[in-house]
């Protein structure tokens, strides 16, 4: 079974998602939740890692605490990223859940890391 | 049969109860004789560098909780081997004995567990 990696911490204070992603395994989920999220947001500086991490993880974000802080999935990271730019449909960055798919996550994925 | 039980400490010494209070599950979760696993990663290893004295600065001592570890039934103690060159250190620099694997190892390292704890 693939691991859930729980991203807890703002990029700007805390490198627990890169430092995740470089132990993270092929397959393995990563669920971005409270400051997390804001690996999202345009100016993070996290759209490189994530796009890099595309295809080898499943990156998801925790909607309610992305629109808790004003962002939303139309921020550019948020943006479907094309494997060597070939549209038509090219596999979306991230992947938004609610509270319903977190649970989900849990019980689809063993263990469950949480890096802060 | 036990649950597998990965502990990962990844912070430095100093932050507060953090890592107290990670060494007090791990212990517990030895206690039961569950098979636990201690990986020291990132800015975790200075945790158990040799030569720290916090003392000095009216900080608690750190390094002497990890001695302890001998005497409970820890079935491996790792760290993660570019953590250490990223610092400049290396196993010699350890108060405690532990064993040295790659990045590329952590992976199924971790998915061979059924509990991981981060501190």
């Amino acid at each position: 079974m693939a691991a859930l990696h729980l991203i807890s911490r703002s990029p700007a204070d805390s490198r627990a998602l890169e430092q995740c992603l470089a132990r993270a395994g092929e397959g393995d989920a990563v669920l971005l939740i409270e400051d997390g999220v804001y690996a999202a947001a345009e100016g993070s500086g996290s759209g490189e890692i994530l796009r890099a991490a595309t295809g080898r993880v499943m990156v998801y974000v925790l909607m309610p605490d992305l629109e808790a802080r004003g962002l939303d999935i139309g921020s550019p990271c948020l943006r479907a990223a094309g494997a060597n730019n070939s549209p038509p449909s090219p596999a979306p960055a991230l992947h938004p859940v609610d509270y319903r798919g977190f649970v989900n996550l849990t019980a689809s994925h063993r263990p469950v890391v949480s890096w802060f | 049969m036990g649950k597998k039980f990965l502990f990962i400490l990844r912070r430095s010494p100093q932050q507060g109860a953090r890592v107290r209070e990670t060494l007090d599950m791990l212990l517990t979760v030895a206690a039961f004789d569950q098979p636990v696993m201690l990986l020291f990663l990132d800015d975790g290893v200075y945790q158990i560098k040799r030569g720290q004295s916090p003392e000095s600065v009216g900080l608690p001592a750190v390094a002497p909780t990890f001695e302890a570890l001998a005497l409970y039934d820890v079935e491996a103690v790792l760290v993660e081997r570019e953590s250490l060159a990223e610092r400049g250190l290396t196993e010699s620099d350890l108060v405690i004995p532990a064993e040295a694997i790659a990045r590329a190892e952590i992976a199924a390292l971790v998915a061979d567990q059924d509990v991981v704890v981060t501190g």
